[in-house]
């Protein structure tokens, strides 16, 4: 693992696999990612609204609670296991296929160190990628429970707007893309970890790109406890 | 010259290479032989070091690559050519840029040499120009293995690896084959290892044989030789099949 983190010997290598990374692990992100925040952020705010029907309540509660749900947990823990499912298995089925065919022996022949050409670039442009695509799908989530109002009338869209924007702490929004940040870093890391490794043939290819899904969710999960408790205590 | 000795290797407990030694001689094409999941592979490998032993030494014309750092080994593989079971071909790449990726990370003169290079291997392996610009997963299974060839012999190797030339080939592309990495092992003095569970390839181009039997090296001598051992794996090996059991009968 150590030879991942290494300076790339060769820059030119390192920038010729960065952006082809950044739009395969990034972009091509962005349909799966607005879809799922837009209709989400439609139900969650559905949801408040028809599970809070108290009077007693001020009008900017179902605003309020989309806005932090979306920010606090949403679009970034949640967002990261959808994303573990496509992104880690992509990176897994990617990179095991490399090593089943022999092509990272190949490379390795050719005094390539494969971890860092493989691995780095992955690495690094998921990482980059992440906050953008945490800000994106906080923005769909809003949109989507604008909607609501729009659509329904269940809400109007006008206490939705009072709601997201009562009591708005930035410091949420920070601890959400340092987080989805560490989570970024998780998911490629243990996909690339379980893809490096395989051995064996297609089925075993099949079996890290799993391993890499659950293993990267259930480590996301457990570290979402431990930022949480750090930052937010 | 490759010298291999009391080279062990396991994985998880499971020891596959057990007190291996053996010498690999220069300018011929020495062929490792032996059924499947003996361990051929494994022992290339490890000669090579894309697996690290347990135990042993590997000199290479004298020069014991488990003692060598990363940099070192970096180095030798300068020297080392090698073609896989599966032919390894790097699917993003066309059939040209793959041959000349090697040379791209290894030598130091301009764009138009590592070109003209890469098109002199790959007409040295009889491949037709009209390939060089297609993927590797639009050209036949011989083709792709004469472009790993013209990949492996790009930076001119002392020593050149083959796992399995033959393996997925019809008879009459497997000879071809053969006598391609034959002549290239004569024409350029290069030190070649070839793997292999096929008797012909054997009889047509094995010039120094050893045979693996889970993980043991059991015997090592010529093709001349090979038919009047008293070693029953081996026998049951080179008799495996009728023609050859018509050979011995003939001989008797
Ligand atoms: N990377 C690996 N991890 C675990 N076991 C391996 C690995 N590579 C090979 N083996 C085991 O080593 C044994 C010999 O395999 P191999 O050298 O591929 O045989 P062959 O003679 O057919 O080339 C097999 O039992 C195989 O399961
Ligand atoms: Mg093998």
């Amino acid at each position: 693992m150590k030879r991942v983190f290494v300076l790339p010997d060769r820059r030119k290598m390192f920038f010729r696999q960065f952006p082809k990374e950044l739009e395969k692990l990034g972009l091509q992100s962005l349909p799966i990612v607005a879809i799922i925040s837009v209709f989400i952020g439609f139900i969650m705010t559905m949801q408040t609204k028809l599970n809070t029907s108290n009077p007693l309540l001020p009008v900017y509660t179902t605003g309020l609670v989309t806005r932090d749900t979306l920010l606090l947990e949403f679009s970034s823990t949640i967002l990261c296991l959808i994303l573990a499912g496509k992104v880690g298995s992509n990176i897994a089925s990617e990179i095991g296929t490399m090593r089943i065919t022999e092509q990272i022996d190949a490379l390795e022949i050719m005094g390539v160190n494969s971890a860092n050409y493989l691995i780095l670039p992955k690495i690094v442009a998921f990482v980059v990628m992440m906050p953008f695509l945490v800000i994106f799908s906080m923005g769909l989530g809003l949109v989507g429970g604008y909607f609501v109002g729009v659509l329904t009338s269940i809400l109007t869209t006008g206490d939705y707007l009072v709601g997201i924007q009562y009591a708005f702490v930035p410091f949420y929004v920070f601890y959400s893309l340092m987080k989805s940040m560490i989570f970024a870093f998780i998911i490629s890391s243990v996909a690339a970890y379980y893809g490096y490794y395989s051995y064996g043939g297609a089925l075993d290819v099949g079996k890290a790109s799993t391993n890499a899904v659950v293993n990267g969710s259930i480590l996301i999960l457990f570290f979402n406890i431990l930022i949480t408790k750090i930052m937010l205590n | 010259m490759i010298e291999v000795k009391n080279v062990d290797k396991s994985f998880d407990g499971n020891q596959v290479l057990k007190n291996v030694s053996a010498v690999f001689e220069t300018g011929k094409t020495n062929m490792i032989i032996g059924q499947s999941g003996s361990g051929k592979t494994v022992l290339m490998k490890s000669i090579i070091g894309l697996h690290r032993i347990d135990k042993g030494r590997i000199e290479y014309d004298g020069r014991n690559l488990p003692d060598m750092k990363m940099n070192e080994i970096r180095l030798l593989r300068r020297e080392v050519g090698m073609l896989f079971q599966g032919s390894a071909l790097f699917d993003s790449l066309s059939v040209l840029e793959n041959v000349m990726y090697p040379l791209e990370m290894f030598s130091p003169t301009s764009a138009e040499e590592m070109k003209e290079r890469a098109i002199f291997c790959l007409r040295r392996v009889n491949l037709e120009e009209k390939a060089f610009g297609l993927a590797p997963s639009e050209i036949s299974g011989g083709m792709q293995k004469r472009v790993a060839i013209a990949r492996a012999i790009a930076l001119q190797p002392k020593y050149l690896f083959c796992d399995e030339p033959n393996s997925g080939l019809d008879p009459k592309t497997s000879l071809i084959i053969d006598q391609l990495i034959h002549e290239i092992t004569h024409e350029f003095e290069i030190t070649t290892i070839i793997n292999s569970h096929d008797m012909n390839s054997v009889m047509e181009i094995g010039e120094n044989i050893i045979f693996i039997e889970k993980g043991v090296k059991a015997w090592q001598g010529n093709k001349d030789d090979i038919f009047h051992v008293d070693n029953q794996a081996l026998n049951d090996f080179v008799f495996a099949s009728e023609l050859y059991k018509q050979v011995r009968k003939v001989n008797q």
